[in-house]
């Protein structure tokens, strides 16, 4: 059987299918002779007293060691990337429902560190989970924390540069640092967020209190995450779009009548999330 | 440069704040090298401090050198890795993780003509792309083949010699696989080329009880067992210092258990008890 | 208010804005990092999943998340589904 037929007959029985072709536990083939080892070297001759034979169970019970490793540390993998989800529904739930994301959502690379993608939508649409709709957002901001921690360094914008732009807001263009987010919710997702870390107390919400975030790694490597409001977060939004600031100022207005965007640019040069400046056209 | 003959620790980030305040004598730090393919962020600067101080070994965990081609995609990011930490040396396992997707475990393949070729031409790659020699890691197992025709050992030995890789030989590996399977662990490591072995890797197992007996499975999160210890002494005496890497991946403990650990590998390092060659040794 | 007088507001409001952050900017200079463990509990939360090359003795790969309700920490919030997160959940 040629290899790449192996490992696709190993991998269904990973997932649950017949063991692959040829699996063994324990069946050892006799030495041909005392200076070559042979122990390695399988074949079902019985005929050596070292042979121990093997049932199908015992088999199966050893092929589930591997299966037990893949569910079992890919579950983990998204437990550490989703910890609030995880302590919200609960270590046994979590353990329980992570197979079935499992099985429709797969990583495609040996980056962990990039999977998950999928598991905020999966959230959404998993019946049971019904009553707790925010969490898929509660998810959509894990995951942007963890996109922020390892999100390409960028040196910030010396202060000059953030003079250079105020001389004429209409053509300067500000770059974000590639850690910043910014999520909008129709939940107060970053209070349950909040709630929801080591040593905090989790506390009935409001349920009709929609709430934004904005995300992103600061100077000294850290990854806050801070409640905004609408204007900032238009404002924000629009900078992230490429629109120059005066642009992006006048969103945050729309967005929130009589909104000053002093603030929240003052967050983002003190945080190092202003990283570029362009003057004139994109 | 190889890594130096002394002990080294497997890196973990909660021991970050311990080695900077402390600076243990530690001949090596050895990192994963899939937990630094991140653009950027603190994994970086953890790693470039770690440089600074340490030779460094980057250990691969997500290649698939025994799977059915290599992803090229993550030979190129391995590499940029490699260009931008220089590590003292670069180390992956006999054991494949993908196969279109990715499967987060070290698993096991049959040792035949056509797995050796492949697994050969794949070291071949990595050893190119690279521009350096690599060292392969022998796998604890779980279950046998019966395709397989080649001795895990010979077929490991065949492998470095036709490539001209390096050997990682982890003892608790072959602990673990040679109790599994029944078999005699001196006598693997008495045919285990020594010659080209540039690290060793000591971990802790644990003991699962079946109806049929004990498996013992490879879980890096305990001490390195006494019988580990035995068979690490042997080797030492038989073969000279080896740099010597403590793996403790699961319930990471404090950094003073796991220096005590790495301070006993030291021990047996710089006072190996001479014992009798096994009849076909190779060092 | 007419277009061109609100964007002059805007444009005098935006510059100042922009010389408080240079202020901001200037005055954090160049920051100690935390190395991500300043925080316990919330940096290495954002690192996520770390890789082993261990495999686990844990034998949990069973388990069946459609007959559970989640069952973990008391957040409750009021939805059009109902209140709270720890009711049973009728399937």
């Amino acid at each position: 059987m040629p290899h790449a037929e192996f490992l696709t007959q190993f991998q269904a029985a990973l997932m649950g299918g017949a063991l692959p072709d040829g699996v063994r536990a324990c069946t050892l083939r006799p030495p041909q002779s005392p200076e070559t080892v042979t122990e390695y070297t399988l074949s079902p001759a019985q005929t050596d007293p070292r042979v121990i034979p093997c049932t199908a169970e015992e088999v199966t019970r050893r092929f589930d060691v591997y299966r037990n490793n893949v569910a079992h540390s890919l579950s983990r993998a998204l437990a550490a990337r989703f910890p609030v989800v995880e302590r919200v529904v609960g270590a046994e739930f979590f353990a329980a429902m992570a197979p079935i994301f499992l099985k429709q959502s797969l990583p495609q690379s040996p980056l962990l560190l990039e999977w998950g993608k999928d598991f905020p939508a999966f959230l959404d649409g998993f019946p049971p989970l019904a009553a707790l709709p925010w969490l898929g957002d509660v998810a959509r901001l894990e995951l942007a924390r963890g996109a922020a921690y390892h999100a390409a360094d960028m040196p910030c914008l010396p202060p000059e540069a953030l003079m250079q732009a105020a001389s004429d807001a209409g053509a300067a263009r500000l770059v974000l640092h590639p850690s910043v987010t910014v999520l909008a919710s129709r939940w107060a997702v970053v209070t349950a967020w909040a709630m929801n870390q080591p040593g905090a107390t989790p506390a009935p919400l409001p349920g009709n209190k929609p709430e934004a975030a904005l995300i992103l790694r600061d100077r000294r490597d850290e990854v806050p995450v801070q409640e905004i409001g609408p204007g900032d977060l238009a404002f924000v939004a629009g900078l992230h779009r490429g629109e120059t600031l005066l642009q992006a100022a006048a969103e945050g207005q729309a967005a929130e009548p009589g909104h000053e965007p002093a603030g929240i640019l003052t967050t983002l040069a003190r945080r190092g999330a202003l990283v570029g400046l362009h003057m004139g056209e994109r | 440069m190889p890594l130096p003959a002394a002990p080294g620790i497997g890196f973990k980030p909660e021991h970050f704040a311990a080695i900077r305040a402390m600076r243990p004598d530690l001949g090596f730090i050895e990192v994963h090298a899939e937990n630094y393919m991140g653009a950027g962020g603190p994994p970086h600067r953890m790693l470039e401090s770690l440089r600074a101080d340490f030779p460094l070994s980057i250990h691969g965990v997500g290649l698939s050198i025994g799977g059915a081609s290599l992803d090229k995609a993550h030979l190129a990011r391995l590499k940029v890795l490699m260009d931008r930490y220089q590590p003292d040396s670069f180390s992956e396992h006999l054991a494949w993780s993908s196969h279109g997707i990715f499967l987060n475990d070290l698993l096991p393949l049959p040792y035949t003509p056509e797995t050796l070729r492949l697994v050969c031409d794949h070291v071949d790659q990595v050893q190119e792309a690279l521009g350096r020699r690599m060292l392969l890691e022998n796998p604890s197992t779980y279950v046998l083949f019966a395709q397989s025709v080649i001795p895990e050992v010979e077929f490991l030995n065949e492998i470095s010699q036709i490539t001209g890789c390096g050997l990682l030989l982890d003892v608790n590996n072959v602990f673990v696989s040679c109790h599994n399977h029944a078999t005699d662990p001196r006598r693997y490591l008495a045919d285990f080329n020594m010659k080209n072995v540039g690290e060793i890797h000591l971990g802790g197992h644990d003991a699962e009880e079946l109806p049929e007996g004990t498996i013992l499975i490879d879980a890096h999160g305990s001490p390195v067992a006494d019988p580990v210890w035995t068979l690490y002494a042997e080797v030492i005496a038989r073969c000279g210092a080896l740099p010597t890497l403590i793996e403790w991946d699961n319930d990471v403990p404090e950094f003073q258990t796991l220096m005590a650990e790495a301070e006993r590998a030291r021990a047996v390092l710089n006072a190996p008890q001479r014992v009798p060659e096994p009849a076909h040794a190779t060092c | 208010m007419s277009v061109m007088s609100k964007a002059l507001i805007l444009n005098a409001s935006l510059a100042c804005a922009l010389t408080l952050a240079a202020g901001a900017a200037s005055a954090e200079g160049e920051m100690e990092k935390c190395y991500g463990v300043a925080l316990a509990g919330q940096n290495d939360c954002a690192a996520g999943p770390g890789t082993t090359c261990a495999g686990t003795s844990t034998k949990d790969y069973q388990g069946n998340a459609w007959k559970l309700v989640p069952a973990g920490t008391c957040v409750t919030m009021e939805t059009p589904n109902g209140k709270g997160s720890l009711e049973p959940i009728a399937m």
